[in-house]
């Protein structure tokens, strides 16, 4: 059975009709069941987001020739026009729809995520999640290949069963009105779902915020979890951190220097992230415009920009990235209206962005040339001392199972061989 | 002669049919002429405006009970409900209008500005330049009491002739299309202004922006500019200023006053100014002010925690110092000549060279200090930051926008203040 539920708070009217009357009951007697769901959106809502696109008021251009000053014009311009005309939301939305997908009630809130069960009986679980400016949609291309590996290049002993929820207030996942779902909460939440789903052992996987609730998860060690692969890992050793931006300790090695130099450039480079994290209710742009919404999301980091920046307004190849693929998760989030509630996940993480974490899961760690900061072996080691693997790419970034999905597929793959 | 003349980038052509072509010339030859100027906003332009209001999208509530998250929103509901329905722009244009306006080119880039003259010949000439999130609009209930002060409490002795511009990027100046005009530029482009209305001997006053820029003229100390006013004094010691921005706890040593200024400037430099980091790094992003109203209103509203209290009392009824009317003019006046953007390159322009620390001002200097400004200058540093302080002044109520919420207490700062100058 599968229906149409939209997310709580989203204004649309669950269609009761097409609910059975027993099932409605079921329903309302235990929010905890696994409640199938589909991505249907009304096409008035597509037909106002164009209506939107279209009437955008934009700024005059900036005053420099580069990223200096943020989002440019040109490119922003660029991305509105193809959102507006060749773009067309109903390929993503088949795409999420050729996969299972469910809302379960975990701690009080609606989380709706993605599972898709290998063939192979012996795969391994694996929950993998999401960052920001993200959603599943990051995830959609590593599905298959990880399911179903031999026809992607590996053998049935690659197979995964995957697990991919949208974090609180993200996507189709409740929106949290009252405090407290930071990182840690979501990972105790990732485990009652893996349990609840019947994996007693698995795996867990995150880039960017995604990284950050793998690694709580990894501290808070729950019993099912068997090791973890990260590619945003949090490596920094305390008096390096304290140092920044200054000048650096003595006695780093070059790589150490390397990181240490892109640690000390970044918070120059992400005000998006520091307004999120101290006003992001100020933020009404990104609910009633778009073109905003779709600016800031591609304000993330500097190298990711320029290369999004180059696909939109050259058509120059971002790996696997495609025009299509921005706007999929740019178009989900202002169709949930997610844009300011996925921000608040910035003000609700207490800790530090660079961290010293003291991990004793094992742990796989892919570290991509184009991430915002290269972490080295050598603190990666201090971090997670039971290092099962440790890789340095050459290529890829930030969003590497977006980006570079072969490469993100084969690390899991051999990065997590040894924990099955 | 009054025209209509719209800022060169706003994409509506000169109403250039409505000037005789002597004029025309005159203009084309010497762009450095006194234009005058009037506001006249096209009606569907406000048709529009409301249209985008009522057709906001809202997110949901923060899930906070308080402004720790930012902007409210049942306090920009209320904001857009009453902007669009009750809120009425012509009387704003009107108010605006029944003041001599002018544009003029200065270093390549038309600036707007406002110049009332006194009837009182020996009126000390003020230039008075606003902030962000402002425009002229927050100066214009001190005009008439400074031209006019036997109608205002006042003697004739206390008489001002005021010039408030429009700072670049802002209202009805000019936008910047290449980099550099920063306050340095600004404070030299007011001299030129100054001079170029006839006045060889002035003083000039500011708050938030404004002040930088009074500050920056006080450094460069011109040689027709007397002595300054400021109500956003920067005073902090450069240890201190840098101290309060890494978190640290306040230095020992300092006075109780020194100590409240400092935790104060932690409070802002931890808590409080994300949109100056947003606008000094990237501006250019900010697309959702220039495309949503209420995404610029709820922008606007975020300047500090004080403030906001202020402006959500008055959304809930309650009578400040500042009206329902003066907010949205100052928002609408900004929407509707799309300034937003271009106003926040200021801070881009100057971003990481301090807004609040001693800058080195050797010229005689007025300070006001309000209650609930960012932070309450401490005599002591306002001493050290300004050797020839020749007035300061705590007052009993105000906040950051003294001049629009507290005109009469601005006013008799500027004439007690300034008055050895004269």
């Amino acid at each position: 059975v599968s229906q149409t539920i939209p997310r709580a708070g989203s204004g649309q009217a669950v269609d009761k009709t097409a609910i059975p009357p027993p099932l409605m009951k079921a329903q309302a007697a235990d929010k905890t069941t696994m409640r199938p769901f589909r991505v249907e959106v009304p096409e008035a809502e597509l037909t106002e987001l164009r209506r939107r696109i279209v009437a955008t008021r934009f700024p005059e251009r900036e005053t420099v020739t580069d990223f200096s000053q943020g989002v440019q014009l040109a490119f922003i311009q660029a991305l509105a026009r193809y959102w507006s005309t060749d773009y067309d939301w109903r390929r993503c939305e088949a795409k999420l729809n050729s996969y299972l997908q469910f809302i379960t009630e975990i701690d009080g809130l609606d989380i709706h995520f993605i599972h898709a069960r290998s063939k192979h009986e012996d795969a391994m679980p694996l929950i993998v999640t999401h960052g920001w400016p993200g959603s599943p949609i990051e995830q959609l291309k590593i599905i298959d290949p990880l399911t179903n590996p031999t026809a992607h290049s590996g053998s049935a002993l690659d197979a995964f069963h995957v697990v991919i929820p949208s974090m609180a207030g993200y996507g189709f996942s409740g929106k949290p009105t009252t405090p407290g779902w930071d990182p840690a909460r979501m990972a105790r939440a990732w485990a009652v779902l893996m349990k609840r789903l019947g994996y007693s052992r698995f795996a867990a996987q995150g880039g960017d915020w995604g990284g950050f609730v793998t690694n709580v998860m990894a501290l808070q060690a729950p019993p099912g979890l068997i090791g973890i692969h990260v590619n945003f890992p949090g490596t920094a050793p305390a008096d390096v951190v304290k140092a920044l931006p200054g000048p650096p300790p003595a006695g780093l090695t070059s790589e150490e220097q390397r990181a240490y130099d892109q640690m000390a450039l970044l918070y120059r480079q992400i005000p998006t992230q520091i307004m999120m994290a101290s006003h992001p209710q100020t933020l009404y742009g990104l609910a009633d415009s778009p073109v905003a919404l779709a600016a800031w999301m591609i304000d993330h980091d500097t190298v990711s920009y320029g290369h999004i920046a180059k696909l939109f307004v050259d058509g120059e190849p971002y790996g696997d990235l495609t025009r299509d693929d921005i706007l999929d998760n740019i178009t989900l989030t202002w169709l949930t209206n997610t844009g300011v509630s996925c921000a608040r996940l910035y003000q609700e993480y207490k800790g530090a962005f660079f961290n010293d974490y003291n991990i004793s899961v094992p742990a796989a760690v892919s570290v991509f040339p184009e991430e915002v900061y290269q972490a080295p072996r050598s603190w990666t080691e201090r971090a997670y001392k039971n290092l099962i693997h440790f890789n340095a790419l050459d290529k890829g970034g930030h969003f590497a199972a977006w980006e570079q999905p072969g490469l993100f597929v084969n690390e899991l793959r051999v990065g997590l061989r040894s924990l099955r | 002669m009054t025209q209509t003349i719209r800022t060169p980038d706003s994409g509506r052509a000169a109403d250039r049919t409505a000037i005789p072509p002597p004029l025309m010339k005159v203009q084309a030859a010497d762009k450095t002429g006194l234009r005058p100027f009037r506001v006249e906003v096209p009606e569907s332009e406000l048709t529009e405006l409301r249209r985008r209001i009522h057709a906001t999208k809202f997110p949901d509530r923060e899930t906070v009970p308080d402004a720790t998250q930012g902007v409210q929103l049942a306090t920009v509901q209320k904001l857009a409900r009453y902007w669009g329905t009750e809120y009425d722009w012509r009387k704003c244009e009107a108010r605006l209008n029944a003041l001599p306006q002018f544009i003029t080119e200065i270093d390549g880039l038309d600036i707007h500005f406002i110049h009332a003259r006194s009837k009182h010949e020996n009126a000390l000439p003020l230039i008075v330049t606003h902030g962000w999130p402002g425009s002229v609009v927050e100066q214009l209930k001190i005009v008439e009491p400074l031209t006019n002060p036997t109608a205002h409490g006042g003697s004739a002795s206390d008489a001002f002739h005021v010039v408030v511009p429009s700072m670049p990027g802002y209202g009805y100046s000019g936008k910047p299309t290449t980099t550099g005009w920063g306050p340095d530029r600004i404070a030299r482009a007011w001299d030129v202004l100054m001079n170029r209305l006839g006045y060889t001997s002035y003083v000039a006053q500011g708050g938030d922006w404004g002040a930088v820029v009074v500050d920056l003229m006080g450094v460069q100390a011109p040689k027709g500019l007397l002595g300054i006013h400021t109500n956003m004094p920067g005073i902090f010691p450069a240890d201190i200023d840098a101290a309060a921005f890494s978190g640290a706890p306040a230095p020992s040593g300092l006075s109780a006053d020194e100590k409240v200024a400092y935790e104060r400037l932690q409070f802002v430099y931890q808590k409080g100014i994300a949109y100056g980091f947003q606008m000094g790094l990237h501006p250019q992003t900010m697309v959702g002010i220039a495309d949503s109203p209420v995404g610029l209103a709820a922008y606007f509203l975020d300047h500090d925690a004080r403030s906001y209290e202020l402006i959500t009392r008055v959304f809930d009824g309650q009578s400040e110092g500042l009206t329902r009317d003066d907010i949205l003019d100052n928002i609408t006046h900004t929407w509707l000549t799309n300034t937003a953007l271009s106003g926040a390159r200021l801070y881009w322009e100057y971003f990481g060279k301090g807004y609040f620390n001693a800058k080195g001002v050797s010229i005689p200097v007025a300070v006001s200090v309000f209650p609930d400004e960012l932070y309450p200058a401490p005599r002591s540093w306002a001493e050290k930051a300004y050797p020839k302080l020749i007035h300061y002044n705590r007052l009993p109520k105000g906040g950051h926008f003294a001049a629009w919420e507290q005109p009469g207490f601005l006013v008799n700062e500027l004439r007690t203040g300034l008055k050895s100058l004269r």
